[in-house]
């Protein structure tokens, strides 16, 4: 009865259109001191084209709606109080004159529905886009007027879809909507696929004919979206490992590859890249951390390259064409290493911070990708290319080519070989530092961090073939591929092992690996 | 062959003389030897068979197995196997069927393999055949494949990682994680008892004296001349006619069957096996042992191993930090400056021309490129 005066006295103060009378209800209730009106008239501005209903319906929700004597609706703000009906300041309403309206659980779920639907007129097409995607979340019928009205002013196409599909799944829960309707709501969600679909769809595959068929075919059609979708993720993480592999084995796939010399100290130039990330940010301090694993790649490069070339003017060039005994010694080496950064740095993990930028993920598709999954693949094949345009293009590639092909002839030709020998095998490291970087960034920093990959990196460089950079990366992205498959039917601990049985298998078929050098530099 | 009986003979009087010591000498005695000391000689007796066959792979055919802790480890779970059936019902649930692990693991049954190792003999002619059988595998795929040098060295390393890491799980039978331990007795001996501790440092001692022998008589053997030349060039050999892998599959075989002997005696000793002993490092500290001693040598291998363990003991109690740069400075020194290890020291003449002379295959790799 109160109701109905209102509404008449709201009609009386309208000023022509109905949705102002609407509206006019809504404020009305609103100021009501009961939590039943209060719901009520939440979920009216929420239905109705009012642009004042957003600020309003916000102001509710972070508790700065207030009632005047009269009724009236104020807002507090930072600077003062705004009255609802005109819009305008009111600098004569002080807020300790006024009541506040309250809140109740039904009256917060009531404003997260209503928010939800006035979203879908804001500005900004990103918050349309996830109102849209509320919606759809939340599949309640009450929603669909507003959906109707936004979707008719909507420009932007993508936004404009989303809205469709919250539509459809929307339509789908009404009681009233009609068999064509839901047949062509189950049409839409079908075709939108995802795990929430699937969700949607669920409740009417028991339906009577047509539409629990309908609905039983549409979540096939997302089931088969998945899992195509999964196959995708999975090659996906496949190249993630596979970046990983080749970033570790890289470095080895000069000292190794094209030098020949078995470094098993090469997983220790690896962590100390890693440590050289942890001390550039902590010399840097916290305010840096986006700069300093930028900074901290050449930093890195440097540090370990620098020891590289030490080590092969003191130890390995005293056993070049011993390849056990520089096993052997380069072993010793690491077991040194390893030592010295437990002594200094002590034996626990490290952190270092990932930067804001490497922080969250983007989608595409049905794919997620993590970002810094996504920069670590970057920063592979960039390393991959850098590499290779240095062995390619630069005075000293040529000369390392050089010294590698024929040793008594470049030095004929007056090169230096003793020289490029420690400038190899200290490019080598240097790109073994600049994966610690990477590695640091998703591994544990720890005095053991080289060891775990340093039979996975040899692996590599046999696999794909010495002496080959297209080789050592193939066979990188192969071995993570493969291992990322394997991994749901075997378990990742099984997986590894079957990739290295497979691997030995595979060894023992072609001894020199998937791209075996020919010619001349076969028999060096 | 007068030399042949030295080492024999040094092993003899010094396990009889720590057996007297630690039985006939009162334990007040300075000059009496504790179980500890007993136990721990063993530990090294059972390390020294584990270098002595490398060193036959090593040293004569010119395998460097990064990889013969696998086998020493098979050999030790084998016996394990046996040690916890011994258990019987005393384990901490008192289950009469099953080691307490599989109890633990809420499992109902026996699997099938561990079928037999109630029996001691059985467990005893596994712990050879085991590796022998994984060896056999292995080298026939390896050495048909003509793989050899570095990379058969770092396929050895992926065999006994992909090993240890199937062994880390619990789903094997084998213990998982915690592998095996709370050993009881073997044979009805209890193994805490010092009479039974000293009885297995010397069977150790027997086994290696053994070994020593049988290998010395393989490497002066017509046989072992083939495996040096095998080593020394194995195109060469090949070229007059000999077929080089089978006698690498054949000695790579023995090896790995007398490896995992010492793996056998090694878990009766220190009481425990678990994955951890599959890890490459203990394989590479096997061939550190082997190239202190003196490669190529026998003799060098057990001494290499003696002494290294020796100084491992004494340091990581003394000086627990150091003893990983002692290890290190061991690995890249011996290679520089020692390349023949302590044997070339005692005046002991190599014969190898890639021992002797490293100089000068570095200046023939300059010269050839």
């Amino acid at each position: 009865m109160i109701r109905k005066c209102v509404f008449l006295l709201g009609l009386f103060l309208a000023l022509g259109s109905t949705s102002r009378a609407w509206a006019q209800d809504a404020y009305t209730l609103l100021a009501s001191p009961s939590f039943d009106s209060i719901c009520q008239g939440v979920q009216e501005l929420g239905r109705s084209d009012d642009p004042r209903a957003l600020p309003i319906i916000s102001a509710l929700q972070d508790g700065e709606l207030f009632v005047g004597a009269d009724h009236s609706l104020f807002i507090r703000t930072p600077s003062g109080m705004i009255d609802t009906q005109t819009g305008k300041s009111a600098p004569n309403v002080s807020a300790d004159k006024l009541k506040k309206v309250r809140l109740n659980n039904p009256v917060r779920e009531a404003i997260d529905q209503a928010l939800g639907s006035l979203r879908l007129f804001a500005l900004d097409p990103t918050r349309r886009r996830l109102a849209a995607d509320a919606v759809l979340h939340a599949h309640d019928p009450l929603a669909l007027p507003a959906l109707d009205r936004a979707i008719a002013v909507e420009q932007d196409p993508d936004v404009r879809r989303a809205m469709t599909e919250a539509r459809a799944a929307a339509l789908m829960s009404a009681p009233d909507a009609s068999t064509e309707d839901k047949l062509a709501a189950i049409a839409v969600i079908g075709a939108r696929g995802g795990t929430d679909s699937r969700a949607i769809l669920e409740p009417l595959r028991d339906q009577p004919p047509p539409l629990g068929p309908a609905a039983a075919a549409a979540m096939r059609s997302v089931d088969h979206q998945r899992q195509f979708w999964g196959v995708i993720q999975s090659v996906y993480y496949g190249f993630s490992l596979g970046s990983v592999l080749l970033i570790a084995a890289a470095g080895l796939a000069i000292t190794f590859g094209v030098m020949g010399v078995i470094n098993m100290a090469h997983g220790e130039m690896v962590m100390l890249g890693a440590y050289a990330a942890f001390v550039v940010q902590q010399a840097l301090g916290p305010a840096w951390t986006g700069t300093s694993i930028v900074l901290a790649v050449p930093a890195a490069f440097v540090i370990s390259g620098g020891l590289g070339i030490v080590i092969e003017r003191t130890l390995i060039r005293w056993l070049y064409g011993r390849p056990l005994e520089t096993l052997l010694a380069t072993w010793g080496l690491s077991l040194v290493l390893q030592q010295a950064v437990r002594s200094i740095f002590g034996p626990d993990n490290r952190p270092v911070q990932p930067p804001g930028w490497m922080n969250g993920d983007c989608h595409l598709g049905g794919l997620t990708l993590t970002l810094n999954r996504l920069v670590i693949i970057i920063f592979a094949a960039l390393v991959l290319a850098g590499l290779m345009a240095a062995l390619r293009l630069t005075p000293l590639g040529l000369r390392m080519r050089a010294v590698t092909q024929n040793r008594t002839m470049a030095a004929a030709m007056g090169i230096a070989t003793p020289w490029i020998d420690a400038l190899t095998f200290g490019l080598g490291s240097g790109v073994a530092g600049m994966a610690g970087v990477a590695l640091s960034q998703i591994d544990n920093v720890s005095p053991n961090l080289g060891q775990s990959y340093i039979i996975d990196s040899f692996m590599v460089v046999v696999f794909g073939g010495v002496g080959n950079l297209w080789g050592t990366a193939l066979g990188a992205l192969t071995l993570g591929i493969v291992n990322k498959f394997l991994e749901p039917f075997a378990g990742a601990v099984l997986g590894k092992i079957m990739v290295l049985v497979m691997l030995i298998l595979f060894i023992q078929r072609k001894p020199r690996g998937l791209f075996p050098l020919r010619g001349r530099a076969a028999e060096a | 062959m007068k030399t042949g009986w030295i080492m024999p003979a040094v092993l003899a009087a010094a396990v009889a003389l720590l057996a007297v010591m630690n039985i006939a000498v009162p334990a007040g005695s300075p000059l009496h030897a504790s179980t500890y000391m007993i136990s721990l000689a063993g530990k090294y007796l059972c390390y020294a068979i584990l270098a002595l066959s490398l060193d036959l792979v090593w040293g004569y055919a010119g395998i460097l197995s990064l990889g013969h802790g696998a086998f020493f480890a098979l050999g030790g779970y084998s016996m394990g196997m046996y040690l916890m059936r011994e258990i019987g019902a005393r384990g901490v649930y008192g289950n009469p069927l099953l080691p307490d692990f599989m109890v633990f693991l809420g499992w109902h049954d026996l699997p099938w393999y561990w079928n037999g190792f109630d029996h001691f003999a059985f467990a005893a002619l596994l712990a050879p055949l085991v590796p022998a059988l994984l060896a056999s595998a292995f080298g026939w795929f390896a050495f048909r494949a003509r793989v050899s040098g570095v990379y058969l060295s770092i396929m050895t390393q992926a065999l006994t990682y992909a090993l240890m890491l199937a062994f880390f799980r619990n789903d094997m039978g084998f213990g998982g994680n915690n592998g095996m331990t709370d050993f009881k007795d073997v044979l009805g001996l209890p193994l805490q008892a010092d009479a039974t501790r000293v009885l297995l440092m010397v069977s150790s001692a027997v086994i290696l004296a053994a070994a020593y022998v049988l290998c010395r008589a393989i490497v002066s053997s017509r046989f072992g001349k083939v495996l040096v030349a095998i080593r020394e060039s194995e195109a060469r050999t090949r070229f007059l006619a000999y077929r080089p892998e089978s006698y690498k599959l054949v000695v790579w075989v023995l090896s790995a069957a007398i490896a995992g002997i010492g793996g056998a005696l090694y878990v009766a000793q220190v009481g425990i096996i678990n994955p951890s002993e599959f890890a490459p490092a203990n394989s590479v500290e096997a061939a550190i042992w082997v190239a202190v001693g003196g490669r190529g040598t026998l003799a060098g291998a057990i001494i290499g191993a003696v002494l290294v363990n020796l100084g491992k003991t004494w340091f990581t109690g003394a000086l627990p930090e150091a003893w990983l740069y002692v290890l290190g400075a061991l690995f890249t020194l011996t290679t520089l400056f020692l390349p023949c290890g302590i044997m070339s020291l005692l005046g002991w003449r190599t014969r190898s021309r890639k021992l002797a002379e490293p100089a000068l295959r570095g200046a023939a790799r300059e010269a050839t490129g």
